[in-house]
Parts: C-alpha cells; structure tokens; sequence
C-alpha cells in the first residue's frame, strides 16, 4: 500500500523501530516527558517580572504617627518589607552598596508638621538601579503610593474635596479620577503571561533535540548507511524519522498544557483544536530546522553546539522575555524570521484571549509556509548529505 | 602514579588542548563570536523601556476638556494614539488582536463632571496579558492623568500635591537595562564555555578512547584536569575582556570598580563551573544524557535563576532557596558590584570567598569524577 509515494509498511516498520530506540532506555524517556514538567514548573516561578517583597531600609528622622503610617502604607500592598531601620544617613548607602536592601527611604524631621501645615512635605527615596527592570517598577510604586498617601492625609485636600464619594478604587477627589481594568489577567500577573511563553520555548527545544539527535546519532554510529542502503526511499526515511518526534513533541504538549492549566492555574480560553493545529505548524518547522541541522553535523557535540547556535537567538527574538514592540525597530524585522515568535504570539492569545483561527490565521498560515519551506530544503539537503 | 606535579608536562596538555580548540572552527566561534554576539543582542534587545504604546480613544464627551485630556497623553511621548472610536463594540476586536494596548474611555459627562468640581471617571482598559508593560503603562497613564487634574483649575483653586517624593536612581541612573544585562551576561558566558569543554574535550576523549591513551602516560590526573583548563581559562579572561570592551563602547556601560577583582573573581567562577561540566560529563554515560544534565544543571539556573534577568526576591521561597546553591547568582552580584556600584573587596568579600570555594569545590568533584572513570 502507497499513500504520497510512500509505502506504508515500510514506514511504520521505521516508525516503530524508532520508538524501541527511543524507549529503550528508561532514562531518556524520563527525560523526554519529565523534564519539560520540571523546567516548565520550575521556570515558570522563576520568569517573573512582578515585584514582591522588596527589600527597603528606612530612615525614620521624624518619629511621629504619620511617618509610621507613611511606612506601613507602603509595606500594606506586598510590593515593599522594612529589611532594617537605619540609625543614621551612611547606613542607606552602605545598605544599597551591599545590595541588603533595593529601596531606601528617609523621612526628614518635620514630615508631619509640613503634611498638616499643607506645606510640601518631602521624602527622599533611594533605588538601586542595577536591576533595572526591578527599580522602574519599584519607582513607580513607591511613587504612587506616597502620593495616595499624601493625598488621604493632607488637610487642604480634604477641605477641596468636600464630599467626594470614596471606594471603586477612586480618591474621591475632584478632578480626573482614572479607573482602570486589564483584561485577560486582571491581577497583572507576570506568570500568566509568561508560562505560555515557557511551553512554546520547550516544544521548540524538544523537536529539534530529538529530531537532531535521531538523525546524528546513526551517522555517528555508522548505521544511517545500512538505512540507506535498504529499500527506504529518502522520502520514507525522512517522514519516518520525523513521525514519532511528532507524537512525543505532541505528548509533551499535552503534557505541560495540563500542567500549566492546573498547576499553574492558566486559563486556557480558546479550543484544543486551534492549539493543536498551530502546534502542529509549529512543531513541523522545529523538524525541519532540527534535520537542517543534523546535516550540517556529523557528531552529537557539533550538532548540539549549532542547535543552541539557533535557539538562543531564536528565543530573545521570540518576544517571551521581552516584547517585540519595544526592541529597535532593525531587530523587529529581524524577529519576523524567527518562528518562535509567531507562536509565542498564537499560543499567548489562544490561552489568555481565547483567540481562534479567525483572529490566528496569519500566524498559522506564516508557521505551515515556514515549516514546510524549511522541511523542503533539508530534505533536499539531506538527500546531498547523505548520498 | 608520583604525586609530584610537573610544568612540562601540565604546559604540553595545555598545548594539546588548545591545539584541539583551534582546529575546530566551530569551537572556537563558539568561545568567542557567541559571547560579543550575546551582549549586542541582549543589549539592544533586552529593553524595558516602554515607549509609544500604541492606544485607542473613544471620546463620548467630545469637549475641549476631554479633548485636552487626550492631547495630554499624546504630547506625553510614551503614548500614540492610533485609532479614535465611535462605539463601545469596537474595543474588544482592538484588544484581542493585540492592535492596542490601551484604550481610554471617555464618558458623556466628563466635561460636566469636571466643571462641578466632581470626582470625574475615566476608562482605561488594558490588555493585561503582558503583565509588566500593563503595569508600567498603568504608571504613566496615571501620571499623565494626575498631572492633568492638577493643572486642570478646579473652582479656581489647583489641586495641591501632598507630598514631594524626591526620587533618585543610584548606580544605573538612566535605568538602562544594558547596565544590569551586560555585566550578569558574564556569567552565561562563563557556562557556555564549561558547556563547550564539557561536551567537546572530555566526551570526545572518552568517545575515541584516547582517554585511557592518557591514562597510560605519566601524566597526573590534577595534571591532565588543570591541563584542560587552562586553554578555557585564556578564552575565558579574553572574553571577559571582550565582553566589557563591548558594553562599555557599543552601550556606554560604566566600569566602576576594580578589574582586577573582576578578572579573578571570573576565573575562579569558570573553575568551578568547568569542573562541574566534567563532573556531568563523566557521570551520564550517554552523550544525550550530558547535554540535557548540562542544560538543566548549568546552563538554565545560570540564566533564570541567577537574577541576570528575574529578580529573586519576587519569587517564591522555595526557588529563593534553590537559587542559594546557584554559583551564578553570587558571581552576578559580584559583576554587578565592580562594573555600577564601583565596589570593592570590602563589600564583595561574601561572593570572593563564594567563587573561591566553588572552585575547589569543582575541582575537587572533576579529579574525583576522572579517577573514578580510569579505574
């Protein structure tokens, strides 16, 4: 029986002597399905861009119920904790110099007489900077609730406000009072976001560790000849090699989808069927690129040296850690290579937004053409190699 | 088997090895094109700078002040405005395509609101999905707004501000994620190196049997192990060289502290790492196995749990826990340190002291690692 050109009995002979090799050893099978669990549980608390407890030192020079508050209005919302109280001015520095604290505050004598004054009180807020993303976040917080404080417990606001309704998250006060709502993750969760872009990293991984090394291996080990040398067309060995890698890849992703839905409590709003099908695609150009690779290499150490040559990249430029719109605009275009990225996009709106095919298919259609154009070439490729 | 080390012979694995390295053109763009190829894309990549963020308007109070309001957020340069909407229904088609990031709803009754010196809401509906944009883009949105509440008179008298917080930035003034990336990338570096020798060197040996070749000759083991090494520990000190030539020239990243320390601290940190990568190598017994060992045991804590680009303190205490026995994150703290904070030994000394011992905590594990396998 032939379907495409290919005969079936030989390719599901390939195929299932593919899956005696891969399951063999019970250590790489625990690799194969328990690893993307453990990376996906592990760096899915690990990507976090959320700042929680941070570290803050206190100079307190005021000493009075308002300062106290001002302390405790900080530490209320779990962005900030009081690490230590500092006795005099040099222990801020020397805290942040030690990195024993990322914010330091003084509190000048006379805060409380300026606030009830309706002078301008002030305090001075210190951030270490070597973590960037942290301090801009930190700034902005620390800024923000200062000055919701102020507002609350400056006598001249009160008397303009009148009586101003408070609650729905409004001051109450005159003038614009902003309100708002983020969809799809409306505690601003970092890892909501982020634990879709892990799944898409390790489905990337896997295609082309497997793919890559199914094929390099039996170079290496002299045995990809005897294949040759069989009634295998190159067509059948290529589509048998590359089958079973489809199964596992799509195990794993059932795997770490259930994983990060129930563990990880991410909703997942849109259809199986669209996630599959974008996975397919996806899965289908990480064979490819694992195949172009594996003809480039004829040893495992090379192989897996240009395989992370290729992933690093492709990972920054997918836009998991950080957002495309933001880099400049040269690497922008540069990301529209990287398939990655178009499944870093798909896969964030199929669990966050309940994205479907109707909103998808530029991704999926830029995936299927990406995937079968690289399968194409290395096909064409292996074929040269191997010949 | 003398216990007495020799120079010469040490000097000829040396040169053995690098003999090895140099013939192997992919190795060697391995040791040095990956790492200035890792700071310029890091650099420039890794940005969290949020600008232009693309918003939508639908304006159903369409007054001079509601029209001001929105000039606020356009004039403030962190915002653009892209589309202007008539009706509610075409908010949720912007979003879930992902065209906006933030759409402003303006209600009938805002002008009104504001002339009676009432509270005046305004929408902001935001596409949360990227957690740390939506909040930043939260920051300045209320900034833009408060900012506009204040000069926007109310009954004649402006709205006061309570309190002034003078906020500074120590270290990374400008906050310029290149600052923290640069340094912390040193550590990846470092691990991608003992990744090398861990796969190339010590697997292949294995592999061909020259292994036991060596075995056989005079040479000690904490001979053939520093012989190894020390090729690395050349690359090694040129890329760290590279790498803050990189990030000092391309992206203007301060180098405040000693590089002296740097440069040992970073030594005694490849050490360690090349000797855990020998470790691994010569427990897994397959090559698939080693690489995924590698991967997992050094190369992925070294990137995310290591606070090069996560910081630790927000994640959970079980991971804050883990990332203790993470070499990385002390040799992070401690590039930090000298290239921002101009620090020196006196503040450093907890991480000098953590790099020297997992040094020998490394070479202790690769002469174990290798006597066990001769055997």
């Amino acid at each position: 029986m032939t379907v495409l050109g290919l005969d079936v009995g030989r390719l599901v002979q390939l195929v299932r002597k593919e899956a005696r090799q891969t399951f063999r050893d019970p250590r790489a099978l625990r690799v194969i399905f328990m690893a993307p669990i453990l990376q996906l549980v592990i760096f899915g608390y690990a990507v976090t861009t959320d700042v929680k407890d941070a570290a803050m030192i206190v100079y307190d020079r005021d000493h009075t119920t308002e300062s106290r508050e001002l302390v405790q209005a900080l530490t209320a919302g779990g962005y900030f904790r009081v690490a230590s109280l500092a006795a005099k001015a040099e222990d801020l520095a020397d805290a942040l110099d030690h990195g024993r604290a990322i914010v330091a505050l003084e509190i000048p004598r006379g805060f409380q007489g300026d606030l009830a004054a309706g002078g301008r009180a002030s305090v001075q807020l210190l951030i270490d900077g070597t973590t960037s993303n942290t301090a801009t976040v930190a700034q902005a917080y620390a800024s923000q609730i200062i000055l919701r404080f102020g507002q609350q417990h400056s006598p001249l606001v009160a008397q303009t406000a009148g009586t101003g309704a408070q609650g729905h998250g409004g001051t109450g006060l005159p003038g614009v009072d902003l309100r708002v709502r983020a969809w799809y993750n409306p505690n601003l969760e970092s890892r909501v976001y982020n634990v879709p872009g892990v799944v898409c990293n390790l489905m990337m991984l896997m295609a082309l560790l497997l793919t890559t090394l199914a094929v390099v291996r039996e170079r290496e080990l002299g045995t990809l000849e005897q294949l040759m040398v069989s009634p295998l067309t190159p067509g059948e060995l290529i589509v048998g090699k590359t089958l079973p890698v489809v199964g596992i890849a799509l195990v794993d992703l059932a795997l770490i989808t259930t994983v990060a839905t129930l563990w990880f409590a991410i909703p997942l709003r849109g259809t199986l069927a669209t996630l599959g099908l974008t996975s397919l695609a996806y899965i289908v150009c990480g064979l490819g690129i694992g195949l172009l690779i594996s003809t480039v290499s004829s040893t495992t150490q090379e192989a897996f040296m240009t395989m992370f040559m290729f992933f690093l990249p492709a990972m920054i430029f997918s836009g998991f850690f950080f957002p495309v719109e933001n880099m400049p605009v040269f690497f922008q275009y540069l990301t529209l290579l990287d398939p990655v990225r178009y499944y870093v996009e798909a896969v964030r709106a199929i669990f966050l937004k309940g994205a479907g095919l109707a909103v998808l298919w530029p991704d999926v259609l830029v995936l299927t053409l990406m995937g079968g154009g690289i399968l194409w070439f290395a096909a064409r490729r292996f074929h040269k190699t191997t010949a | 088997m003398t216990a007495r080390l020799s120079a010469g012979r040490l000097w000829a694995m040396a040169r053995k090895e690098w003999l090895h390295i140099r013939r192997d053109s992919r190795s060697l763009a391995m040791a040095f094109a990956v790492p200035a190829a890792m700071v310029i894309l890091f650099g420039y990549v890794i940005t969290f700078d949020v600008r232009d963020i693309r918003m939508a308007v639908l304006d159903q109070s369409n007054t001079t002040q509601s029209r001001d309001l929105v000039d606020a957020f356009r004039s403030s340069g962190y915002f653009r405005v892209a589309r202007q909407l008539t009706s509610d229904d075409q908010i949720s088609p912007l979003l879930v395509r992902g065209t906006v990031r933030l759409v402003l709803v303006i209600p009938p009754d805002f002008a009104r609101h504001l002339a009676a010196a009432e509270p005046a809401p305004v929408q902001a509906l935001l596409d949360g999905g990227d957690a740390n944009t939506a909040s930043i883009a939260i920051n300045y949105a209320q900034a833009i707004v408060t900012s506009y509440s204040a000069t926007a008179v109310l009954k004649g008298v402006p709205l006061p501000v309570p309190i002034a917080v003078d906020s500074r930035v120590w270290y990374n003034e400008d906050l310029k994620s290149s600052s923290m990336i640069v340094p912390g990338l040193m550590a990846a570096i470092m691990m991608i190196l003992s990744a090398l020798l861990t796969s190339l060197t010590i697997a292949r040996e294995w592999e061909r049997g020259t292994m036991e070749q060596l075995a056989a000759t005079p040479v000690h083991r904490l001979e053939v192990i520093l012989g190894k090494l020390l090729p690395y520990l050349g690359i090694g000190a040129v890329d760290i060289v590279l790498v803050a030539v990189v990030g000092g020239v391309v992206f203007a990243v301060p180098f405040r502290g000693s590089p002296v320390l740097l440069m040992v601290t970073g030594m005694l940190f490849l050490v360690g790492a090349q000797g855990l990568g020998m470790f691994i190598s010569a427990s897994a017994k397959s090559q698939f196995l080693a690489t995924q060992l590698a991967m997992i045991v050094t190369f992925l804590p070294a990137m995310l749990l290591s606070g090069l680009m996560f910081d630790i303190s927000s994640m959970p205490k079980v991971l804050q826990v883990i990332s203790l026995v993470v070499p990385a994150r002390y040799f992070i703290a401690a590039t930090r340190g000298i290239f921002l904070k101009g620090v020196g030994l006196e503040v450093l000394w907890g991480q000098a002291l953590g790099m020297l011992v997992f040094a020998l905590a490394g070479l202790g594990l690769a002469v174990h690692a290798f006597r066990k396998e001769i055997v």
